[in-house]
């Protein structure tokens, strides 16, 4: 099987369990990043406190999303343009070489 | 699996920045020799880091009812090993932790460790291992496996700084692994999925910098090259 259905196939999967999930509970959806806190906060009695915070916090959610938007923008403009590029230069490389062999064939 | 900023007391946030400093350090003197060598790696290189970029960017809900996120490491493991990549990685947890307080600069050794170093080494060893069995299940293996190492070792980090009264570091471990480990099974085997899509693309277009890479013999890169004509 190709790897491409394989990938639609178990894409599509996750969206079904995700669909599956939201349907047979309430969730908050939170991040599993944040919850090490609230295990802290047991284990503490309430009395941790990260000795550290964040010198910039985004002002508000949009904010962040925005950030992180921008984030998988800048990724996704760099893959796309080489997969582009190398795909145009292999294209280029087989019909130069096809002109080639045309122009040996008919001198 | 960012540790917060300023939750990993002392001595520990030091340990992991002392721990990571000599690969991340290495990975720059290695990065600058391939590069050295051989320019044409240099838009693989953006590649594998901007894959990291995307796929450490997106929030996905899982099974448990928690959002987490894969890692994106595996991509760079196979092309250029675990030192470049914790490069590669360390780039990423700093625009994190400065623009989106997410993870954080006292705990970057310790998520450097997790995400950049330990993720990639096992990504990179299942990687040789299973190649043989097929190159994109290697590089599925190395995706998933790579992204799942990651968060038990956060799990590890936590659990040594913040043993639990009763049970200690084992006890501390379990309770930080279960955030984790049900809820990356799924997004580790997209991650795995993705990492093996992302590769083909790669062996299809650039197996010669791949032979040069010495991720590929020259033989393979011929067969492949056959099989695809």
């Amino acid at each position: 099987m190709k790897i491409e259905t394989i990938t639609v196939a178990v894409i599509a999967a996750f969206i079904a369990l995700f669909a599956y999930t939201s349907m047979t509970g309430e969730h908050e959806w939170g991040g599993a990043d944040d919850q090490p806190e609230a295990v802290l906060q047991k284990m503490t009695n309430e009395g941790f406190e990260p000795w550290f915070h964040s010198i910039w916090t985004p002002p508000s959610a949009e904010i962040e999303s925005l950030l992180f938007v921008l984030q998988a923008a800048i990724g996704s403009i760099i893959i796309g343009y080489f997969l582009g590029y190398y795909r145009a230069m292999a294209k280029m490389k087989s019909a130069a070489a096809r002109m080639d062999e045309e122009g040996k064939s008919n001198a | 699996m960012h540790i917060m900023e300023g939750f990993l007391p002392h001595p520990w946030w030091e340990i992991w920045f002392a721990l990571s400093l000599p690969v991340v350090a290495y990975g720059i003197y290695k990065m600058n020799n391939v590069i050295k060598e051989n320019r044409e790696t240099l838009p693989l290189l953006a590649v594998a880091g901007a894959f990291i970029f995307v796929i450490s960017s997106l929030k996905l809900p899982s099974v448990t009812g928690s959002c987490s996120h894969p890692t994106g490491t595996g991509i760079g493991a196979i092309l250029f090993g675990p030192a470049i990549t914790s490069v590669l990685s360390v780039v990423v947890l700093i625009y994190q932790a400065v623009f989106l307080a997410h993870g954080g600069i006292t705990t970057l050794g310790a998520n450097v460790f997790s995400m950049g170093i330990v993720g990639p080494v096992v990504g990179y060893l299942i990687y040789k291992s299973c190649a043989k069995y097929g190159m994109l299940f290697g590089a599925f293996l190395a995706g998933a496996l790579s992204d799942w190492a990651t968060y038990a070792v956060t799990s590890i980090q936590l659990a040594l700084a913040y043993p639990a009264a009763t049970g200690g570091v084992l006890a501390s471990f379990k309770a930080f692994l279960a955030i984790f480990s049900v809820t990356q099974i799924p997004l580790a085997i997209v991650e795995g999925v993705v990492t093996a899509l992302m590769f083909k693309y790669i062996l299809q277009m650039r197996s010669d910098v791949l032979v040069r890479l010495n991720v590929l013999s020259e033989r393979e890169s011929l067969k492949l090259k056959e099989a695809w004509a």
